[in-house]
């Protein structure tokens, strides 16, 4: 089986996994997942996986979905703080981690539109802590300023908030976010990266430590746990991404 | 109860009427959706309970829509909305930007009668900026001293809300299962338009395991009759979304041209019959 080349897509889930993990971070005792995030999904089972107690609750889904109040409930649960960690994108992330879902140029997305800022105006704020994950790592993505704040980075003392960004991973690299100073900082590179080459694709400033290490490769059983009862659970959620990446696709 | 038909439905939906619809995972009206392209209906007020997709860039493609409320309109795996974005661009569409929960709490305020709720976060975010009609205040409860700002937002009552069920019963009461969040939207719009898969014999407030999913007839004015009705989005366990015809939806409304040739084919056409509409 290890054989077998190791997926970007993989390679992404284990260093979400060990983000996830981090037990320097608040602790997790239960993840929710956007309807559109596979790779997040893979990370937490994965993390279930490796016999950590982890309940991983996914949105608009036959499975793994415990909402029986509609969609509002995961709202009504973050509000409560009985969301530990979440997982956000953007159109637009910039050096301070916000995040715009909106669009650019002038409100609201007049040079182009992107679909909206869905729950991130409430759940970027009011969860423990947030990991942004966007594949795209590019000038275009990774700007100095969002044009428009779908939800902020860090907010103004007296402003009710739970948390921040933990990390920022994209098909380049891991940045670390400090809410203290609003900047990221370069935690890994993934293969074939240099602090040079982040550096190019990246329109924001961010720190760089002194030693930046790779981003640790999955181990034979993070990969097999992936390609068994991490893929088995991930089939019906998410067939095309099985498909795609475990070469398998659903029994329906 | 006696459902009516399709056709009859689209023509109860008032030019200029605020409508509310689901988003393409819970239980939208595709079938009413386009019956009310062919009533050729002008000037709809679009509300996402809290997202929406494929029922909405159909209308706003149509020249149906001049107001869109929503937290997002995306068409999922297919990507973006394509005549919603083509709207933003031309400046055609006014787009009021909201975060799905504040479109949960403004809702379940109607349902309770209350003239506004609060919200947790969203300060600092671009959507307060833009909504005028939310307003941020002290938190009256906060410990002497504390500041702890906080958002209100206003009731908002929908004129219609319409979406599709699994099935009506002869009491005309309809049966969303857990989607709940529709429930709300019905509890708050004046006057519910339902279509349905199927009606059944006998009243479901009767039988306690379907009771808990099911929106009494007392908010539903009226039901038709539309089997796979939701299509091409899913309806709960009973199909899949048809993925590939999404897909090909996105494909041709790329272009005003493309968006015409599928009007033509989909919503007026022989294809139609897909939908059994």
């Amino acid at each position: 089986m290890s054989t077998t080349a190791i997926r970007p897509e993989e390679r992404l889930a284990v260093a979400i996994a060990r983000l996830v993990l981090d037990p320097a971070a608040p602790p997790v005792r239960h993840v929710a997942i956007g309807a559109a995030s596979p790779i997040p999904a893979a990370a937490c089972f994965l993390v279930r996986a490796l016999g950590h107690p982890l309940r991983v609750s996914l949105q608009q889904r036959r499975t793994a979905n415990p909402f029986t109040e509609g969609s509002r409930e995961l709202f009504d649960l973050t509000g409560q703080g009985r969301i530990d960690l979440f997982f956000l994108g953007g159109g637009q992330i910039d050096g301070q981690a916000n995040i715009n879902l909106i669009g650019t140029g002038e409100w609201p997305g007049r040079a182009a539109r992107f679909p909206g800022s869905f729950g991130s105006a409430f759940m970027y704020m009011m969860t423990p802590r947030t990991i942004l994950f966007r594949e795209e790592h590019s000038p275009r993505v990774l700007v100095p300023k969002v044009d428009i704040v779908s939800a902020p980075g860090v907010s103004p003392p007296g402003v009710f908030r739970r948390g921040t960004a933990q990390a920022l991973v994209t098909g380049r690299c891991v940045f670390r976010f400090h809410p203290d100073r609003a900047r990221f900082s370069l935690a890994s590179l993934h293969p074939g990266e240099s602090i040079e080459s982040i550096r190019a694709e990246t329109g924001f400033d961010f720190d760089i430590p002194a030693d930046v290490p790779s981003t640790p490769e999955p181990t034979e059983q993070e990969l097999a746990l992936l390609r068994g009862p991490v893929r088995e659970v991930m089939l019906e959620p998410y067939p095309e991404f099985c498909a795609r990446v475990f070469d398998r696709k659903s029994a329906a | 109860m006696t459902p009516i038909s399709l056709e009859a439905m689209a023509a109860q939906v008032p030019d200029g009427a605020l409508v509310a619809m689901p988003p393409d995972y819970s239980l939208p009206s595709s079938a009413l959706a386009r019956a009310l392209v062919r009533r050729g209906v002008r000037d709809l007020r679009l509300l996402g309970v809290p997202i929406l997709g494929y029922s909405a860039d159909l209308l706003i493609g149509a020249g149906c829509v001049a107001e869109v409320e929503t937290s997002a309109v995306t068409l999922g795996e297919a990507g973006f909305a394509p005549r919603f974005t083509a709207a933003v661009r031309a400046g055609t569409l006014r787009l009021r930007d909201a975060t799905c929960p504040a479109i949960h709490s403004m809702l379940q305020a109607t349902e309770k009668g209350v003239p506004f709720m609060p919200l947790r976060g969203v300060i600092g975010s671009d959507i307060l900026a833009n909504r005028p009609d939310w307003k941020v205040v002290p938190n009256p409860f906060a410990p002497p001293g504390e500041e702890d700002p906080i958002v209100l937002l206003p009731a908002l009552q929908p004129d219609i809300a319409i979406f599709h069920a699994a099935m009506a019963d002869a009491e005309g009461n309809v049966w969303i299962g857990r989607r709940r969040e529709i429930a709300t939207a019905a509890h708050a719009a004046r006057r519910s338009l339902v279509t349905v898969e199927r009606v059944v014999e006998g009243n479901m407030l009767e039988d306690e395991r379907l009771a808990p999913g099911v929106i009494s007839a007392l908010y539903v004015e009226a039901v038709a009759v539309a089997e796979r009705g939701a299509w091409p989005c899913g309806l709960l366990d009973e199909y899949a979304p048809d993925g590939a015809h999404v897909a090909e939806y996105a494909r041709l409304a790329r272009t005003e041209e493309g968006f015409r040739e599928y009007c033509a084919r989909y919503v007026f056409g022989e294809a139609r019959a897909a939908a059994a509409e």
